[in-house]
């Protein structure tokens, strides 16, 4: 076997200080363990540093007769370390979500989805791994969609806008803003319980949850900056209502926790909050209810998806969807459901005056919300598979604090 | 017949050694070596239980080990380089100045303030003065004890050393030759502000010393040691810890420079004795 170098390379001036490593690693690279690799560069500290780089990385160093070649250092003879590293080594399923794995295993733990995985490495628990219960087609869709209207709250709301409300009517708002950041709360933190949990390699859900939860903060700030806009102080929570989204944040299943969030819960929110931007009695009211509202429609969409995809798959969903409706019922039937501040705040604002006819009328409008709600919750379960009987009497039991 | 068995030391210089060794005792375990290890705070001690059969391997320092083969000796006994890291074999020291000194050789240092690593460094301090004294320069050495009875394995005193040398303290600093490319790379040293003026001859450094005649399960162990493969995902982040590729055959050719600057020290009296007189591990 010939002993004479089969490649060169010049690293003039550069040292190991500075990233000489780079061009010895590259030219190395081209060769198979056993080739050898002619160095020379005029670094002064270069003889010491190669050698020392190449101990480290299992690369032998020869120190041939320099001849009429004053500037050869070394000829460094490649190691198989490099190699070994790699043996084993598998890609992480495909890069692009055509072709996603039904049940990734834990070894490919935090590593990008497509990358080519070192063997070794911690088995990372992620326990939401059946793409069938995580995944839906349309999330990448959604997660693009969800990052573009991504909105500022400082600059999309005209908090300047100058208006002054009646503080009958005023009081109302900062009530209903109230229970709305309860329950954004309530929202954040449901998706926030499973994030952690959903295997990586369903990146988009993770990705479209995770800007879900970034709605939710926004929402919370916006709500609680109208409520304090005029004023200093909030409006009551009732303990009913409280318990209702505990019960929510309990749910420790997670096609449950998105059947009772999105599809029972901000379905019935995006009808509220459209009555909301439609009674608004001001600006900023109206405009921070339909950002909102344009979100919520968002996560109603992602949770609808994935449900539908998993029904397909699994007649037993609906045994479980209908029994998550049943228990929770059972867990409230003894609360008082939605605050009567609430309510009352809803009937003020779609009133928008004190004669009787206005209360009158208010009240109505509000029943027609409760109607809304209520038809849309139907129209969502029967897309999910449930007879349209059965849609009305689970519809019925949803929790009357509406999210 | 008993499952063959190994009691090894290894010295406690850094969190990571319960790591490496609690590692290599499960995959030494799993391979029919009944292995367990216990921790050190210094290798003086090590080295004595050793040589009075407390211990059936000891993971040395080269000092150790020359410390191991004297206390052997003295006691009618010998012992063995079993294995060493691919990485212990042919490391160098250098001396440093900075880029702008007026030292260009090894002669300009006579007289000059030389800063070294602990009193008990081979790499930082005993073999680089050794490499002086043979060269006829009798410099001024001011000593940076870090991590003492730890044998220079604790990279302070070095990096103390260069410190003392960017700051203007001193004319010269001692150090292995890896650390002078990690001192650039992690800033402590800055990257063209050093000049190196001297290098010592190829020596070597660690190995795992063991006692002869070998036990079946000495045996054992050097045979799983060498068969170790960096292409086995247990074992190559402990190898990477480690900072080896490869273990290779124990040699004992490459402490020749730091046996002759022990004897000029008069570190270690010929028959093992700790001799140094301001050495207190």
């Amino acid at each position: 076997m010939s002993t004479a170098p089969v490649a060169e390379v010049d690293l003039g001036g550069l040292g190991f200080g500075r990233g000489a490593h780079l061009l010895v690693q590259r030219a190395l690279a081209g060769l198979p363990p056993g080739g050898r690799l002619a160095v020379s560069g005029r670094d002064p500290a270069l003889r010491v540093h190669l050698a020392v780089w190449c101990r480290r990385r299992g690369h032998r160093v020869e120190w041939p007769d320099r001849g009429d070649r004053s500037d050869l250092v070394a000829v460094v003879v490649r190691g198989s370390a490099d190699d070994e590293r790699w043996f084993g080594a598998e890609r992480a399923g495909p890069a692009l979500p055509s072709a996603l794995s039904s049940r990734p295993p834990a070894r490919w733990g935090l590593g990008a989805r497509g990358a080519l995985l070192e063997a070794g490495g911690p088995e990372a628990r992620f326990d939401l791994d059946d793409r069938d219960l995580v995944w839906a087609d349309i999330a990448p869709h959604l997660y693009t969609q969800a990052a573009a209207r991504q909105w500022d709250p400082q600059t999309a709301v005209p908090w300047d806008d100058s208006f002054a409300l009646p503080a009958d009517v005023e009081a109302a708002v900062v009530q209903v803003m109230t229970y709305l950041v309860e329950n954004e709360q309530a929202a954040l933190v449901v998706p926030a319980r499973f994030v952690g949990r959903i295997h990586p390699h369903f990146r988009e859900v993770v990705q479209l949850l995770a800007v879900q939860m970034a709605d939710e903060a926004r929402h919370m700030e916006v709500f609680s900056r109208r409520a304090l806009l005029r004023g200093a102080e909030l409006g009551t929570s009732s303990a009913g209502g409280r318990q209702s989204l505990f019960t929510l944040v309990a749910e420790s299943d997670f096609a449950l926790a998105s059947f009772l969030l999105s599809v029972l819960g901000e379905g019935s929110f995006v009808d509220l909050l459209s009555f909301l931007h439609e009674f608004a009695p001001d600006p900023v009211t109206r405009r921070i209810c339909w950002l909102a509202m344009q979100d919520e429609r968002r996560h109603v969409v992602f949770g609808m998806a994935h449900l539908e995809h998993q029904a397909q798959l699994d007649p037993l969903l609906r045994d479980r969807l209908r029994a998550a409706i049943h228990r929770r019922h059972d867990a409230l039937v003894d609360t008082a459901g939605l605050n009567a501040d609430v309510f009352d705040s809803l009937v003020v604002l779609a009133a928008g005056g004190w004669r009787p006819d206005d209360v009158s009328a208010g009240y109505d409008r509000v029943q027609a919300l409760q109607h809304a709600m209520d038809q849309g919750r139907q129209r969502r379960l029967v897309r999910l598979g449930f007879l349209p009987d059965e849609a009305a009497a689970l519809s019925a039991l949803h929790t009357r604090n509406f999210m | 017949m008993p499952t063959p068995s190994v009691l090894m030391g290894a010295v406690a210089y850094d969190p990571k050694v319960v790591t490496i060794w609690e590692g290599f005792r499960a995959w030494l375990r799993g391979r029919g070596l009944d292995f367990d290890f216990v921790l050190y705070s210094h290798y003086e001690r090590q080295v004595e239980d050793l040589v009075a059969g407390r211990i059936d391997a000891a993971w040395n320092s080269p000092l150790a080990w020359l410390r191991a083969e004297r206390l052997a000796a003295a006691n009618g006994t010998t012992v063995r380089a079993l294995t060493m890291r691919d990485t212990d074999q042919d490391l160098t020291s250098i001396v440093v100045v900075r880029a702008d000194s007026s030292v260009r050789q090894i002669a300009d240092l006579a007289g000059r303030v030389v800063a070294v690593g602990a009193v008990d460094s081979p790499q930082a301090t005993l073999i680089p003065l050794g490499h002086l004294a043979a060269a006829g320069v009798k410099a001024d050495v001011r000593r940076f004890d870090v991590g003492v009875g730890l044998h220079g394995d604790h990279i302070g005193g070095e990096r103390d050393a260069a410190r003392a040398l960017v700051a203007g303290e001193v004319d010269a600093a001692c150090m292995i030759d890896a650390n002078h490319l990690a001192f650039v790379q992690e800033g402590t040293l800055p990257p063209e502000g050093t000049r190196i003026v001297a290098q010592t001859a190829p020596y070597d450094h660690c190995n795992m010393t063991v006692r002869a005649p070998e036990s079946a399960g000495v045996q054992l162990f050097g045979t799983l040691l060498l068969g170790m493969s960096y292409a086995d995902p247990q074992v190559r982040p402990l190898l990477d810890l480690e900072g080896l590729t490869a273990w290779k055959d124990g040699r004992a050719t490459g402490y020749d420079a730091l046996a002759g600057a022990v004897d000029a020290s008069g570190f270690y009296s010929p028959d093992g004795r700790v001799t140094a007189t301001d050495y207190r591990p």
